[in-house]
């Protein structure tokens, strides 16, 4: 039996915009996901939990702004950790033109408002990259 | 380390090696078991725990269990949003868990993952359980201390007479205890323990607020109390020779099971489905008679014989 796809869903904590995250948080679970939720202040916060909860996929919601910074410094800590099987995607209120060097980046995609959560799911299972349930260690 | 515990939970193949390249290098921990209702603050009250052992210089692993869906086999892994004070300590490890369908108040993998954070060298290792109603207590075969935690305004003074998780607690929290009712059961748990003959230690019902921290302290010197006496007495030592041996029957009975199972299913003929319908045999006989087939005893060898008398 496979293993649940595990995503790491998470926030700045300052930002108080977390009806989107949350409903897809539960769009996922429901699609059978294992989602860890959880805030950040920083970068290094999202790349520990991503690490020692060996997540698939990392969502980060951002709809204050300030999120080029910590995709950067995610996406670098990823490499460095030798973590870039790990899928990243983003959604919130991110512009075109920072999806645009987002992509450039290396994360796999940015989803706006009005989008549907079921091409969110769709995305994630086409492109989760790791073999759930193999260990690379 | 971290894939390692996705292995072991994945059921892999590879899992049971792994597993056992890791046995050795474990039981130097201790393992703290927390457990209660849903809602009781056991997240926040780990949080808190994991800043009062950082305090004493001691490395914290946790383990958090949440429920899968019974449906979709999905979960939400909300724990991590309470425990969040450490994420830059290389000191505290934390992993979510979904209890995988698993009733008891953890998942299957759960001993093994334990073995995990133990080998990584953390000094604890704290096992939050999912939010549990009156009988989830197999926490207590995989921990050294179990502590429950309970909250004022569940019920009255029978809740705490009852049996099951009440009976399985080493130590009691009475946590929001800042809120009315709140020194009435500490009240009653003393009492019952009284009357059970096991209240002797001063502290084994400790009133903690977790949102601020009240009685944190007095917690963590309430279980390394408790610990270090078990140790001293060498009950640590038998009660984990009990639950190893818990565990191996576990495995031997699931293994027996996946072996039995697997053959299963083409030896469920139409014949058979056929006598069910008309009720000629009835399913208990038909399970037995399958299983000594696919064991292949034979009616006249001893065991067989013994089987088939009874």
């Amino acid at each position: 039996m496979d293993a649940p796809i595990r995503i790491l869903l998470t926030k700045p904590t300052h930002d108080c915009h977390d009806r989107g995250v949350r409903y897809l948080m539960r769009v996922l679970r429901d699609a059978g996901f294992e989602v860890v939720f959880t805030n950040f202040l920083v970068s290094d916060d999202v790349l520990s939990a991503a690490l020692q909860e060996d997540v698939d996929v990392i969502g980060i919601s951002s709809s204050a702004g300030g999120h080029m910074p910590v995709f950067e410094e995610l996406m670098d800590g990823l490499r460095e950790r030798e973590m870039t099987d790990v899928l990243v995607i983003g959604g919130g209120i991110i512009a075109d033109s920072d999806a645009v060097r987002l992509r450039e980046m290396g994360v796999g995609e940015i989803f706006g408002p009005g989008g549907s959560p079921a091409d969110i799911e769709a995305f994630i299972r086409q492109h989760v990259r790791r073999q759930p349930g193999v260990a690379v260690r | 380390m971290a894939r390692l515990i996705t292995l072991l939970e994945s059921g892999h193949p590879d899992a049971q090696r792994e597993g056992a390249e890791l046995f050795p290098h474990t039981g130097r921990a201790l393992v703290i078991g927390i457990t209660g209702p849903p809602g009781a603050g056991k997240s926040t009250l780990v949080d808190q725990l994991i800043a009062e052992y950082r305090r004493r210089d001691l490395s914290v692993g946790v383990l958090a269990v949440d429920p899968s869906s019974p449906f979709t086999r999905g979960a939400l892994l909300g724990d991590r949003v309470r425990l969040r004070s450490f994420v830059d300590d290389d000191h505290v490890f934390v992993r979510s868990m979904a209890n995988r369908g698993h009733m008891g108040g953890m998942s299957l993998a759960t001993p093994a993952a334990i073995r995990v954070l133990d080998a990584m060298g953390m000094d604890r290792v704290i096992v939050e359980t999912v939010g549990v109603g009156q009988s989830e207590v197999e926490i207590m075969n995989a921990v050294d201390c179990t502590v429950v935690v309970e909250v004022p305004g569940m019920g009255d003074s029978i809740q705490t007479m009852k049996a099951g998780v009440m009976e399985i607690a080493d130590q009691f929290v009475v946590n929001k205890a800042d809120r009315d009712g709140a020194s009435r059961i500490a009240q009653e748990i003393r009492r019952l323990l009284r009357e059970r003959g096991v209240g002797r230690r001063d502290n084994l019902v400790v009133s903690t607020v977790a949102s601020t921290g009240v009685g944190v302290d007095e917690l963590v010197t309430a279980i390394e109390t408790f610990l270090a006496a078990q140790r001293a007495s060498g009950e640590l030592e038998r009660r984990r020779v009990r639950q190893l041996h818990t565990e191996l029957e576990r495995h031997v009975s699931q293994k027996a099971q996946h072996r039995v199972m697997a053959g299963l299913h083409s030896k469920v003929t139409e014949d058979i489905l056929n006598a069910l319908q008309h009720r000629t045999r009835d399913p208990e006989s038909i399970a037995a008679a399958l299983i000594d087939e696919s064991l292949n005893v034979d009616a006249n060898s001893p065991v067989g014989a013994r089987r088939a008398g009874r």
